[in-house]
């Protein structure tokens, strides 16, 4: 019979991005048997200390070539060669770009079900995983169950907390088969953006700007906020259209959908697609000048104001309070 | 170069989604369909390939009568002809990706295109599945591609969580298409009187032999939780941001 949960993640200089850690916190609370992680290339090893902390109990490390560049075919040909192995009830996967690549290949190979970008895990009567994922961009939410003896599911990040359970991993030497014709596509080149600029999808708290803000050189105003703040920057799409900021910053239904503590819509009207990117946030707070843009019907709180007088006396008062705390 | 091009018809992204009363679909009285936004970019850069080494684009879709709709767009578009494969009923992703894998495979290609995902399902799966099904590479979230005709080769540049990556492959090889890769093309009067006289072929589910079980099962739709009700602020200024700030610290707690 199979059991136990088999979490797949990657790694970077022997880092994790922090939806592993809550991904190994969902797989240790379904209570369904071990917890096994895999992970990859140089440095994984250096994974073991914050893998025992979030209560991994055996992990196996594959840092030799060809594992050392990231390839979906050839990781994904390992991975289906290893599960029949481990023989897991559930394999979670990072919903992150990586994950997102890699999962439905490694679905497809061992014929199991994925459900993708998934809220949250419930453990059923017989032992089975439902999940529950939004679709049409969160207008819906669909609970799903798999009907494949492996279940398997990819984590969106940002939605549950990590919570350490120390424990001391068993390091398990499970070499991968690396079949000749894979590793066909190979990652060459890694080109990081703008350091200092926080992920959209694993920020905490969000400060995003819309045409409101007039002119590219305004988002300079939401900058000083957000490095008060310690937020990320965001922003609707004609802005990112306009190439007032990058793609990467673009929110909404065609863009990034985004789940903070806390999103400022600065300027923003909140069309129903860009809606549609933000309702994962747990406090919308709406700045804007019309008292009937339709931002105000989703936001939790909300100045009807010109952004331009609004956003600097926001910065200094917000300043004030973190230097007084 | 021959390129397929998976297209998927999808509720206009300005639809408000209803809920049936049966918890296992959406009301689709009066919803506009439209192409798949991440399809328009895969289509647009079938054409340019098309435009800078010649050859075929055929684009796919599969799914009811409606879909017809979304074909004649990306015909008009500039694609050269289109096969559907007609299913009234809802497919599991698996059928799907199986159903065009296999048309792809009676069909012969250079590339397969996808879209990044589907805004109705939001899988973003069924790329990697074709892939894994022809037993192909392939590149995910793709905003940039170079193609290498002498050495059959591809460089794709794809985006990652504040950074990207360059993949280097061979082809044939699976696609998927995100904002970025291309800004597409309107179709023009001609095109759209052109596309009508495209051929359309025609071939059901069933015809296509897939056995693959569903994997997924969906035990009921729900609407997202209400928002609370909101407090706006109204008065001068000065005033409003000391409140808001106060609000956010003290009540919300967040900062
Ligand atoms: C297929 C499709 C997909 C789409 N996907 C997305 C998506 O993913 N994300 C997205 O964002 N959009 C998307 N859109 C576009 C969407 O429909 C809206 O056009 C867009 O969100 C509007 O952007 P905005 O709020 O910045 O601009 P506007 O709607 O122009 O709003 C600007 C707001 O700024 C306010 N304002 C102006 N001056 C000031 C001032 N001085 N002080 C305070 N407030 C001020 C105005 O009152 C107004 O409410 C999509 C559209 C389509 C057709
Ligand atoms: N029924 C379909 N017919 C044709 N292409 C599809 C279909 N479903 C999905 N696709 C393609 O697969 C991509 C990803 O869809 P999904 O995995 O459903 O998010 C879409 O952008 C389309 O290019």
């Amino acid at each position: 019979m199979s059991q136990g949960v088999f979490v797949i993640f990657d790694q970077n200089q022997g880092q994790v991005r922090h939806v592993v850690l809550e991904v190994l916190t969902m797989a240790r609370q379904l209570e369904l048997g071990s917890v096994t992680t895999l992970t990859f290339g140089a440095n994984a090893s250096q994974t073991l200390k914050v893998l025992g902390e979030y209560g991994a109990d055996q992990a196996i490390f594959w840092d030799q070539e060809p594992f050392t560049r990231y390839s979906s075919d050839g990781f994904a040909d390992a991975i289906a060669h290893v599960v029949p192995h481990v023989n897991p009830a559930v394999i979670l996967f990072p919903a992150s770009a990586w994950g997102k690549d890699l999962s439905p290949r490694v679905a497809d190979l061992i014929g199991a079900g994925l459900a993708t970008d998934c809220l949250s895990l419930r453990v059923s009567t017989d032992n089975r995983v439902t999940a529950v994922r939004p679709i049409y961009a969160g207008k819906a939410l669909a609970e799903v169950a798999i009907e494949t003896p492996v279940q398997m599911f990819s984590i969106r990040p940002n939605i549950h907390k990590a919570i350490p359970d120390p424990k001391t991993p068993t390091v398990l030497d499970l070499a991968p088969v690396v079949s000749p014709d894979s590793f066909q596509s190979v990652v060459t080149e890694r080109k990081e953006a703008q350091t200092g600029v926080q992920e959209l999808t694993e920020a905490d708290i969000i400060v995003s700007g819309g045409r409101g803000m007039k002119a590219p050189e305004n988002f300079k105003l939401l900058d000083e906020l957000a490095t008060v703040l310690g937020a990320a920057v965001g922003s609707s799409r004609p802005v990112a259209d306009e190439g007032w900021v990058p793609h990467s910053y673009h929110i909404g239904q065609t863009g990034k959908v985004v789940s903070p503590t806390v999103y400022f819509a600065v300027g923003i009207s909140g069309a129903i697609q860009h809606l549609a990117g933000i309702s994962g946030s747990k406090y919308i707070v709406a700045i804007n000048n019309d008292a009937e843009a339709p931002i105000f019907k989703v936001a939790n709180y909300g100045i009807v104001g010109d952004l331009f007088q609004v956003l600097p006396l926001l910065t200094e008062e917000i300043r004030a309070l973190k230097a007084n705390n | 170069m021959k390129v397929l091009v998976m297209v998927k018809q999808v509720p206009d992204t300005a639809t408000n989604i209803q809920i049936r009363s049966d918890g296992q679909g959406i009301i689709e009285d009066g919803i506009k369909w439209v192409i798949n936004p991440y399809d328009e970019f895969a289509i647009e850069e079938a054409l340019r390939i098309r435009e800078k080494l010649g050859g075929e684009i055929v684009v796919i879709a599969l799914g009811p009568k409606r879909v017809d709709e979304a074909i004649r767009q990306a015909l008009a578009m500039g694609a050269d002809r289109a096969v559907v494969v007609e299913s009234s009923e809802t497919l599991d992703l698996a059928q799907v990706a199986h159903a065009l894998a296999r048309v792809a495979q009676n069909e012969g290609f250079d590339l397969i295109l996808t879209g990044k995902q589907a805004v109705d399902d939001d899988s973003a799966q069924i790329g990697p599945m074709v892939a894994a099904r022809l037993s192909l590479p392939q590149v995910s979230i793709v905003i940039h591609l170079d193609i290498d005709v002498e050495h059959k080769r591809l460089r794709a540049e794809r985006e990652l969580e504040g950074a990207t990556e360059i993949v280097e492959l061979p082809y044939p090889a699976v696609l998927t298409a995100q904002r970025g890769l291309n800004e597409p093309r309107y179709p023009t009067l001609p095109n759209i009187m052109k596309a009508k006289k495209k051929e359309v072929k025609r071939v059901s589910f069933e015809s296509l032999g897939i056995d693959t079980l569903p994997r997924i099962r969906l035990i009921q739709l729900t609407p997202p939780s209400e928002r609370p009700e909101p407090t706006i602020l109204t008065a001068d200024p000065v005033e409003t941001v000391k409140t808001l700030v106060e609000l956010l610290h003290e009540q919300a707690k967040v900062i």
